[in-house]
């Protein structure tokens, strides 16, 4: 692309034990305000992939850049301040603190006079969560979870935000309104990078989207033409075709 | 029936709360049983005692506050031996439990706790000998509370600290950043870093903070008791049954855990024996463990 790319991930090998990466070359970019999906199938090394892109996995070569700063090795917890973002897939909330503190401790980076505004305008955004924002995070249900888990990335106001399969374990109907939520959260500017099985809803609302295999890039291309790609969406999609069933998603 | 193991149980179930409360912030946030837990006790009572006697030595001994049987330099002395138990924590950590953190064994950890343990009490004999040492030799009158309950001025000094030093800590945990980092990464380290959480941070204060409540206890029973290089070893026992029975990670479960093997331990010694006053504890864990593994404000397993 022509403009350059907010975050940009160069023939990444990444992987937990040293000579044995799981990412073995992959790189994507994303330019600013693009939703981006990494799709592929299991054990394609996407999730790693996003991992070792927020420094939770040692990448043992390659480059990856945030506005055009290097952030290759940098370690995960500075990763925020730099206005990167990542909702883990599991277990993304602090379940033994209130909702409330789980913003607090995601917003401590922001200065100080902006914190509470930032609560707010989180609580403006899912007002679900609004009135229970003294109740255990562990209470919540799927769905509330992983709204809570956007919310808690979303309080550093990030540049991009990085989500690993924010569709897992949620219900078909709670699928689509998280995706409209993600949808609606690029209109405010922040750019979003996910990796998804759920390749159909993640389509929907995507600009691009990669497809790892054996952790190299196997196709790119803009969302539309992918998802009408038939071979495709056979090999890689689980989609069979336009009308094709979906993943199975258990309740 | 007398009351009194009442009285005597609940002061001893604070001291030993405090200490599982340091117990219970290690065990959670570094993921090993400290035995060297035990030693910064006595630790912080001999560092305690060394800086009264220096004070003492500069300036003419000062008087005390009447009823109790210490003075300013105690409280002086008291505050600069806090910051020096966590700085021994500190110091610990870096030579011995960090480089072990990274090979990831926690019965690695624990060993070597066990092996520094006996370091720092061996240290602490060689340094002030095995005799009992003791902050005053003052007599202190216990006064009668009613119900047959007698309690001395410094045994009700001690409660009243030993309540602020558990608000402090729940101020703490629930209000400030570096708490609800701590109880972040007590409960998820690998989310605690994506939260933008600097968990070697964490883990810093964890040790200053568990160094500084050990040394509380170890003053609160220097002054009540005495003082000597086994104290905080011996304690461990009921330390460990406190901190399970409460659940690990819950400070008011360390402080109820403490409680309540006080009074039992009290209890025992009133009905049953002084010989069987330290099997109460061991007997309670046991049971705990039996029965509610998580312990009583434990939030989830493993």
């Amino acid at each position: 692309m022509s403009v350059s790319p907010v975050l940009l991930a160069e023939d990444v090998e990444a992987g937990y034990e040293p000579g044995l990466p799981i990412v073995k070359g992959a790189s994507i970019h994303v330019g600013r305000g693009e939703i981006v999906v990494v799709l592929g199938p299991n054990g394609a090394g996407k999730s790693t992939l996003i991992k070792a892109i927020a420094g939770l996995v040692p990448v043992s070569r390659g480059h990856i850049a945030l506005n055009g700063e290097a952030i290759t090795h940098r370690p995960a917890h500075l990763m925020v301040r730099l206005g990167l973002a990542f909702v883990p897939q599991t277990e993304n909330i602090f379940a033994t603190m209130t909702i409330e503190e789980n913003l607090q401790l995601a917003g401590h980076v922001a200065p100080a006079a902006e914190r509470t505004s930032r609560i707010e305008a989180m609580f403006a955004l899912f007002p679900d969560l609004a009135n229970r924002r003294r109740l255990a995070a562990g209470r919540l249900s799927g769905g509330q979870r992983q709204m809570l888990a956007v919310a808690r990335a979303l309080m550093i106001e990030p540049s991009v935000l990085m989500l690993d399969e924010p569709s897992a374990g949620l219900s078909p109907k709670l699928v689509g309104e998280v995706f409209a939520k993600l949808a609606e959260i690029r209109k405010t500017g922040v750019t979003i990078l996910l990796v998804e099985q759920n390749a159909r809803a993640a389509l929907a609302i995507a600009d691009r989207a990669y497809i790892l295999a054996d952790g190299r890039n196997r196709h790119e291309g803009s969302a539309a033409a992918l998802a009408a790609d038939p071979d495709i969406a056979a090999h890689y999609l689980g989609l069979g075709g336009a009308d094709g069933p979906m993943r199975g998603i258990a309740p | 029936m007398s009351l009194q193991f009442l009285a005597d149980g609940l002061f001893a179930g604070a001291l030993i709360g405090l200490g599982a409360v340091g117990l219970t912030l290690t065990y959670s946030i570094l993921r090993f049983s400290n035995f060297t837990h035990g030693d910064f006790i006595s630790w912080g009572a001999y560092l305690t005692l060394a800086i009264v006697g220096g004070i003492a030595g500069v300036i003419a001994p000062a008087g005390r506050f009447m009823p109790f049987s210490f003075g300013w330099p105690l409280i002086v002395a008291g505050l600069l031996a806090m910051a020096l138990t966590g700085l021994l924590a500190l110091l610990l950590d870096s030579a011995l439990f960090k480089p072990l953190r990274r090979t990831g064994h926690g019965i690695v950890m624990v060993i070597a706790s066990f092996g520094a343990s006996l370091a720092l009490r061996a240290l602490l004999e060689f340094l002030f000998t095995s005799e009992p040492a003791y902050f005053s030799r003052a007599i202190q009158i216990a006064v009668p509370l009613g119900l047959g309950i007698r309690v001395t001025p410094d045994q009700m000094a001690m409660m009243g600290l030993a309540l602020v030093v558990v608000i402090a800590m729940h101020l703490l945990l629930t209000r400030t950043h570096i708490g609800r980092s701590m109880r972040a990464v007590s409960e998820n380290p690998a989310l605690a870093r994506v939260v933008g959480i600097d968990v070697a941070a964490v883990i810093r204060a964890t040790w200053l903070i568990g160094g500084a409540l050990a040394c509380v206890s170890g003053i609160m029973l220097g002054i009540t008791v005495q003082i000597r290089p086994q104290m905080g070893f011996d304690l461990l026992l009921p330390l460990f049954a406190a901190a399970i029975l409460g659940g690990i990670g819950s400070v008011w479960g360390a402080i109820l855990g403490g409680l309540i093997v006080g009074i039992a331990e009290a209890a025992a010694v009133q009905w049953v024996g002084a010989e069987f006053r330290s099997a109460v504890a061991f007997v309670l864990l046991i049971a705990v463990l039996l029965i509610r593994p998580r312990g009583l404000f434990g939030v989830r397993e493993g």
